[in-house]
């Protein structure tokens, strides 16, 4: 029997009059994040198309008006992704050695009635999934984060977070890889280096890796 | 080449950028004002694409230490040569000595100087633009400096001066209307701020710079479910829960999670790049086939320096 074809209702918004905002849901999913990866690499193969990034659940497309209009561009999204996507293979994994002692761990613990140790536990207890490389060079959105981690971000931002801190958000996690503000709550640091500027690609995470994390003393 | 006297106060190298890069969360970069630094290059016979100088609310003062053909568009800081003014949007021929000069802001934020050959300076990641964040590209990653040499690429062919854009084709940068494509989450802004967006004036503030402009203007309101992160463009207009809108330059974050109410049309990037901290505009909607109709006729006035 052939496999279903899948029912995902993508919705494509422009983005000026050179790219589009495919999205294909809502919430933080591993499942929906794999077919936006699958999605964005399918995109890019097409001439038409300058560039496909995947979001946690969506792609931003940009492409050459003069070879497609918006409208066939929408509709190939969507043909694009209504087809079965592609095994989602398990991406590299990376183990990151994180010494748990961030200025925010006992005030997380404490929000979250649990204890430090618990925290920790739990933090490393997930192999993550990289659902997006972006916002600022190397930075990885991780997750999804246990339920009992979850945390509104901080109702302030930091001005100045060091590079290697260790941190969580929401139902997410991730590594600061340079110094710049931040309304994550730092738990802890790693020495690991998330933005490798020599390097080609310059990030040591990419979209779909996995992560996992254990705790070292400091 | 050309050898560095004065840098002005931001001059950095600059070309395309490096649009790939955005998977591993680094801005695309590239020249600010994509139609000025284009029409540089075409009229002292580059590639499109070549490096030339951005060169942010004054000039810097350069001397040519071999004889070399330049062109100047952009901002208008009032350029002379060896004293005597300039033209811009023209190629010129700069013999070995000739300074180049310039005096105060007349019109504009960034001037772009292209030298026959391209500037060659540190290829990053498939560009050769400076990231100053990442120390990286172009000038070893900086803005140029005193005593920096540019040196110049090989000549692809013959070089003749005196091209220039006809005058009825250069923008005019004193005319300050951002024309906008509603963006993904237009419809989250409410009444009065969806009327406030086209009818209010906005001005960039000081806190301006390369990745984004903040904008000062009337508070807007987009309430909504917190968004998950996406990819964002140069142009797209996010709406932080503060209210005071980020109008995304070359610079930009490569993906956000606020709500983008509006997009800046491509035909309008290069005249948002040419408002400096303090200017006033406003934005104007259309459409997007409207978009692509102004985005074909700006296209003509470049492909009128191919010939």
């Amino acid at each position: 029997m052939p496999p279903p074809r899948s029912t995902v209702r993508v919705r494509v918004h422009p983005l000026g009059d050179t790219a589009v905002l495919a999205e294909l849901g809502t919430k933080l999913d591993t499942a929906l994040n794999a077919r936006a990866i699958a999605l964005a690499a399918a995109l890019k193969k097409r001439r038409d198309v300058r560039q496909a990034v995947a979001g946690h659940a969506s792609v931003t497309v940009q492409f050459d008006p003069d070879q497609i209009t918006h409208e066939a561009m929408a509709a190939a999204i969507k043909r694009l992704a209504t087809k079965r996507p592609p095994l989602d293979e398990p991406g590299r994994l990376h183990r990151i050695p994180v010494v748990y002692d961030g200025p925010d761990l006992y005030a997380v613990a404490m929000q979250l009635r649990l204890t430090t140790h618990q925290v920790i536990e739990l933090h490393g207890r997930p192999i993550y999934r990289v659902f997006l490389v972006g916002f600022v060079p190397g930075w990885a959105y991780l997750g999804p984060l246990a339920d009992e981690l979850a945390l509104p971000r901080r109702p302030v931002p930091r001005t100045q977070v060091p590079a290697g801190s260790v941190a969580i958000a929401g139902h997410q996690t991730g590594i600061y890889p340079l110094p710049s503000p931040g309304g994550w709550h730092l738990i802890g640091r790693t020495s690991v280096k998330l933005f490798l500027p020599d390097s080609d690609p310059p990030s040591l995470f990419r979209a779909g890796d996995r992560v996992r994390f254990f705790s070292v003393s400091g | 080449m050309l050898r560095v006297l004065q840098p002005g106060l931001l001059t950095t190298i600059q070309d395309i950028g490096r649009p790939h890069a955005v998977a591993s969360g680094v801005p695309p970069g590239g020249a600010m004002d994509r139609f000025a630094h284009t029409a540089a290059n075409l009229l002292v016979g580059n590639d499109r694409g070549a490096a030339t100088l951005e060169c942010t609310l004054t000039g810097p003062h350069l001397v040519a230490e071999h004889a070399c053909l330049i062109a100047i568009t952009g901002a208008d800081f009032e350029p002379r040569v060896n004293g005597d003014a300039a033209p811009m949007w023209t190629g010129l021929f700069l013999s070995q000595g000739d300074q180049l000069t310039f005096g105060g802001r007349r019109a504009g934020a960034r001037a772009y100087v292209a030298v026959a050959g391209g500037i060659s300076a540190d290829r990053w990641l498939g560009s050769m633009s400076t990231n100053l964040m990442c120390a990286r590209g172009g000038m070893h990653g900086r803005a140029l400096v005193a005593g920096d040499a540019l040196p110049v690429g090989e000549l692809s062919g013959p070089v003749v001066a005196g091209r220039n854009l006809a005058a009825g084709m250069r923008p005019v940068y004193g005319e300050r209307t951002l024309h906008v494509i509603a963006g993904p989450h237009f419809t989250r802004l409410q009444g009065e701020s969806r009327e406030a967006l086209f009818s209010a004036g906005f001005s960039v503030s000081h806190d301006s710079n390369r990745m984004g402009y903040r904008l000062e203007g009337p508070r807007l309101d987009a309430p909504g479910e917190e968004l998950l992160s996406f990819g964002v463009v140069a142009g797209a207009v996010q709406l932080p829960a503060g209210g005071q809108p980020i109008l995304l330059m070359a610079d930009h974050q490569t993906a956000g999670g606020y709500p983008v109410v509006v997009t800046v049309a491509s035909v309008s990037i290069p005249i948002a790049a040419q408002l400096a901290p303090g200017d006033e505009f406003r934005f104007a909607e259309i459409t997007i086939d409207t978009a692509l109709q102004m985005r074909a006729a700006q296209r003509e006035a470049l492909d009128l320096l191919m010939r």
